[in-house]
Formats: structure tokens, C-alpha cells, sequence
């Protein structure tokens, strides 16, 4: 069932559409900074001026540049449509009476929308460094401590930030699998779950609000930058790792609590 | 919930009995305010090929949405082989093939990958067989050649037939098949039709929900009749039939004589246009031979004799008094 889940998504030529868009993004900034020159050093988002002395960069730079919308938005549109698609097709009924089970389905999506956070976490990253190591030298990595790492070790911290970049997804993956079994308009829960995006983000342009702060999904997304310390600074990334937990415990269980006894009209 | 003991009527059989391959007991859907299905008390016998009637909007698809277990009741319950749904959905659907409103798939797989996805969802499904499975579904229902086309390029009556596959891709013991001739041309209406004998042949037991009378009266054996929520009647073919009665027709330039002489054989005859007489007439007491020859030896000028065993139709009138599709 679940390699069945997962060849259906990836065979779908919109998840498809989403992940050459995803690789886009870091191959056009690689491109842009090779032909027009990067910012000075303290310019423009982490990593970025890095990039044109060490090619490696360029996937952290990817990350960072493509955390804050192009991911979450290929996860609401995965995510939203995990249910609800199934819904608007009217497969859901024959998934059910097949019968797949209602939270054996459930927990099949689930794990998918895991899948592909952390596959399009790899793609950005995978992206970036290509482009980066075709373009740019590549040697060994300056941490932000100001010591270098050898490649291996620093491609090595690459991939975790790749991984913590896909796990921070996960919360808003929750988040949008919840929305996708309050209905049957897979537009709908997509909309929905950006919307909720979108909303975290004013919240935390309001410094009224500061005391919400630290529990918003998004709080720490940018964590993933301390693991390129010389010695990693841990307190951020288990906070933003304590964050997805709690919104995933929370929101699978609304999903479930949802799906299980909803009629299913569609 | 209601407490299974109080929502059983009196007479009905019990649940675990494998007598009956579907049981409903007071089923009742409110949508709001509205009785979708009003108090159902349905029984659909192992092995029947049971004919689902009702015109659009009586029912039928909401009926059979809580038989699957996609919709719960909100009064009473239904079973399938004595298991309760849809708490025993899980171990009971297994044995279920269906066809509920319409086909379903997805747009950009094709047909076999289609019913792949499918057979990969079945709870313990087995991995071995599993080409050969979906080949011989879709073989079984004429759509091989299209196999390796996208699920978007099929036609209505493709798409139907690619419903039904997915239905048969494992052996069943009961098939709920939902207006399955949708969109179908004559040809693929005699191939469902022939599919739905073949299947009763094997001793599966075949729920066939429709609004068009012709289709179910050529393949049930039993028939039940949904209007307004509401089970108008419910039984075998025959027995219905039996309860509408059969009629003589006797078709004649001389409607006088023949009138005369079928009442001197103890009929009521009553004519029927200017040129023909119909009489009831009761099980095999009257025998149409012996009306040939009294009505030959008598010099009336026989055109056409005939026994007319009622249309579901004619039944369905007379036992309701109303046509199929009068709205309260």
C-alpha cells in the first residue's frame, strides 16, 4: 500500500511540475550570482555571499531562500489535496470500500506528505549544490564560527540541514492534512493551508503579539543555519524539532478525530 | 445508536444468519430535517440477483453509501452476512465488490495502473498475482486494448466499464453495483447484463440498483422498490408477478362472440380497443389451448392469442396505484 501511494503521488504530473520548480529556484540563483555577482559580504540572505567562494553553499543557500514560501507551498498544495483530491475525484469511496481502512488511509497519506517534504528538502538542496559545484569552486567549508570543516564533513552538515529543513515542514504538512478532511475541494484546503502560512507570517510582523511568537510553526524554520557552526548549536533546532512534534500531535489527531467519522459524500 | 433488540422488527430474521447476504433494520438517513432513507427494512437473500428500483432522488445511492459504510445512519443499522456496518467494514468489505455512482480514478494513470493502486490498498493484498489479477479484470470486461491509455482519453462508457473491473479485481460473494449500465451503449448493456448472470452463476449475490424498470426485470430474481425514502414492496420476481396476475389477450375482428365465449369458459373479459378482448385469468386453472379451440369451434376469427405475464412496470402500478415516477 505504501510504495502504491507513493508511485501514485510522485507519477502525478503536478507534484512532478512542483519539484522541477523547486530545483528552478536554486539553479536560477546560482545562475544569477555566477553571471551578475553576489552581494557583499552581509548582503542579502545567509549563505548567499558564500556562495561565489565555495560553490557547496549554494544549497544552504537554496534552503534559506526557498524555506520561506516556494516549500511550504508545494507541502499546502501535497498536503490540501492528500484528502480532499481524493474527494473532488470521487476515489475516496472506492479507497474506502476497498477497503483501505479509514485511518489505515489516513496514516498512508500521512506518511506520503512526510515523504514528500523531505524529498523536496533534498531537491532544493541536491539543486543548489549541483549548480553550485558546476559554477563555483568548491573546497573546504567555512563554518559561521569562522573554522573550516573539510568537504566531506561540511557536505555531511549539508544534508542534515537538508533533513531539518524537511522536518521542519512537517507541522505544516499536519496542519494542511487536517484542512484537506474538512473538505471535499481540494483548491479549497490548498488555499486554506496557505492561508494559515500566510497568516503565521503576519502574526509574527506584529511585535504585539511577541508572546505567541516562539509557539508559531515557523518560529524557528531558520534553525538549520546552526548546524553550520563548528561546534552546533543545538537549543534552536530542538525547539523548532519540539514545535513540528507538537503540531503534528496535535493536528494528526484533529485529522483523525475528523476522518473517521465523517460521512463521506463525495 | 438504537439498541439493536428495539430496532429489529418482529419476524425478522437475526443477525449471523448467512441467509441473507444484506439486512437493514429501520435504516433511516436525515439530511437536516429531510427522511433521505425512512425506516428501510430491507432483506436481500444469499445468492439473489437483486434488483434495487426507484427513480432518481428516492434513495438508492444514499442506501447503498450506508451499506459500504461511507455514511452513518442516523437511525437504525445494516448488515452485510450478519456483520454490522460500517463497524465490520474492515473484515467484510473484503468480499464486496462496488460500483457507487459512478466510476472514479485517477485522470493521469492509466487503466492498469488504475486498478494496480487499487489491488495495492486490499488489507494483506498479495503482492503475487497482482498483474495477473488486473489483466483478467480488465479482460473481463472488454478493456484490454485500452489498458495502457490514460483514465482521462476514456469514454463514459470506458470509464464504466473500468468501474466494473475494479469491482470483480477479487472473487466476491456480493457485487453492489449502483446504475452500472450508466452511459453504455446497447452493446455494453447486454455485456454488463451477461457479466451480472455469469456472476450470479458463481453463486455471488448481485445488488443492482437502477431507475430503468426493462434493465433489472431481464436479470433479478428479486426486487425491491425504493420511492421517497420509502421500501414501497420487496420480494421475488414471481411473486410479484403472481400478485399482479396474468391476462388472456385475444385479439379478433369479432369482439362480441369472443367476449361471449370466454365468459362461457367462467373468465370477466373486458375489451381492450376495438379489436381485442383481455381476461384475467388465475395460475394454470385456464388453460390457452382450450380458449383456442372453444373460441375456433365457436367461428370467432382469431387474429392472435396471447398470455401476457405483467411488465414490472404493469406490477409496479398496480401495486402502488401510481406511476413510477409520481412525486408525493
Amino acid at each position: 500500500m505504501w510504495s502504491g501511494e507513493l508511485t501514485t503521488l510522485f507519477r502525478r504530473r503536478r507534484v512532478q511540475a512542483l519539484l522541477i520548480v523547486l530545483a528552478i529556484v536554486p539553479t536560477a540563483i546560482v545562475l544569477v550570482l555566477r553571471f551578475a555577482g553576489g552581494p557583499d559580504a552581509g548582503e542579502g540572505p545567509s549563505f548567499l555571499n558564500q556562495v561565489t567562494h565555495n560553490g557547496v553553499f549554494a544549497a544552504l543557500a537554496a534552503l534559506t531562500v526557498t524555506l520561506p514560501f516556494f516549500l511550504p507551498l508545494a507541502v499546502s498544495v501535497v498536503a490540501g489535496d492528500a484528502i480532499a483530491g481524493e474527494a473532488g475525484l470521487g476515489t475516496l469511496r472506492y479507497v474506502l470500500t476497498v477497503p483501505a481502512g479509514r485511518t489505515r488511509l489516513l496514516a498512508a497519506k500521512a506518511m506520503t506528505i512526510s515523504v514528500f517534504c523531505m524529498v523536496a528538502a533534498a531537491v532544493v538542496a541536491a539543486a543548489g549544490l549541483i549548480s553550485g559545484a558546476i559554477l563555483f569552486p568548491v573546497g573546504r567549508v567555512t563554518t559561521l564560527s569562522g573554522e573550516t570543516l573539510s568537504l566531506a564533513s561540511g557536505s555531511l552538515r549539508i544534508l542534515a540541514a537538508a533533513g531539518l529543513v524537511g522536518l521542519s515542514l512537517l507541522g505544516l504538512a499536519a496542519i494542511g492534512l487536517f484542512i484537506s478532511t474538512l473538505t471535499d475541494v481540494p483548491v479549497g484546503a490548498i488555499a486554506g493551508t496557505l492561508g494559515v502560512l500566510i497568516l503565521s507570517g503576519v502574526l509574527t510582523a506584529l511585535p504585539q503579539l511577541s508572546s505567541i511568537h516562539p509557539w508559531l510553526f515557523t518560529a524557528q524554520w531558520q534553525s538549520f543555519g546552526d548546524l553550520l557552526r563548528t561546534h552546533v548549536q543545538w537549543t534552536a533546532i530542538v525547539k523548532n524539532l519540539e514545535i513540528q512534534a507538537g503540531y503534528i500531535a496535535l493536528f494528526a489527531t484533529a485529522a483523525w478525530a475528523r476522518f473517521t467519522t465523517k460521512d463521506i459524500l463525495a | 445508536m438504537l439498541d439493536e433488540a428495539a430496532d429489529r422488527p418482529a419476524g425478522a430474521p437475526r443477525p449471523g444468519g448467512s441467509t441473507t447476504a444484506i439486512q437493514t433494520f429501520g435504516l433511516t438517513k436525515r439530511f437536516g430535517s429531510v427522511a433521505v432513507v425512512d425506516e428501510l427494512h430491507l432483506s436481500v437473500p444469499t445468492g439473489s440477483v437483486f434488483g434495487f428500483l426507484g427513480p432518481n432522488g428516492s434513495g438508492k445511492t444514499t442506501t447503498i453509501r450506508m451499506l459500504l459504510g461511507l455514511l452513518s445512519p442516523t437511525a437504525g443499522h445494516a448488515e452485510l452476512f450478519g456483520r454490522r456496518m460500517p463497524e465490520s467494514a474492515a473484515d467484510v468489505l473484503v468480499d464486496v465488490g462496488a460500483l457507487v455512482e459512478g466510476p472514479a480514478f485517477y485522470p493521469w494513470l492509466t487503466g492498469t495502473q488504475n486498478l494496480l493502486r487499487f489491488d495495492r490498498l486490499l488489507p494483506h493484498g498479495r503482492r503475487a498475482g497482482r498483474d495477473k489479477r488486473v489483466g483478467e479484470a480488465l479482460e473481463r470486461v472488454g478493456l484490454t486494448a485500452a489498458a495502457a491509455k490514460r483514465y482521462k482519453a476514456y469514454s463514459l462508457g470506458m470509464r464504466q466499464r473500468l468501474g466494473l473491473a475494479s469491482a470483480l479485481l477479487q472473487p466476491r460473494q456480493l457485487l453492489i453495483l449502483d446504475e452500472p449500465t450508466n452511459g453504455m451503449d446497447p452493446q455494453g448493456t447486454r455485456e454488463i447484463r451477461h457479466l451480472v448472470r455469469q456472476l450470479a452463476d458463481t453463486g455471488a449475490t448481485v445488488f443492482l440498483s437502477s431507475h430503468l424498470l426493462a434493465e433489472i426485470e431481464q436479470v433479478c430474481t428479486h426486487v425491491a422498490v425504493l420511492n421517497l425514502g420509502r421500501l414501497i414492496t420487496q420480494g421475488s420476481l414471481a411473486e410479484l408477478q403472481a400478485r399482479a396476475g396474468t391476462r388472456l389477450r385475444v385479439e379478433t375482428a369479432d369482439v362480441a362472440m369472443a367476449t361471449e365465449v370466454l365468459q362461457g369458459l367462467g373468465l370477466r373479459p373486458t375489451s381492450d380497443g376495438p379489436r381485442a378482448v383481455v381476461a384475467p385469468v388465475e395460475g394454470d386453472r385456464t388453460r390457452p389451448e382450450d380458449v383456442a379451440r372453444a373460441l375456433v369451434s365457436a367461428g370467432v376469427g382469431l387474429a392472435g392469442l396471447a398470455v401476457e405475464r405483467p411488465s414490472l412496470e404493469d406490477t409496479f402500478v398496480s401495486l402502488t396505484g401510481e406511476g413510477f415516477d409520481v412525486v408525493r
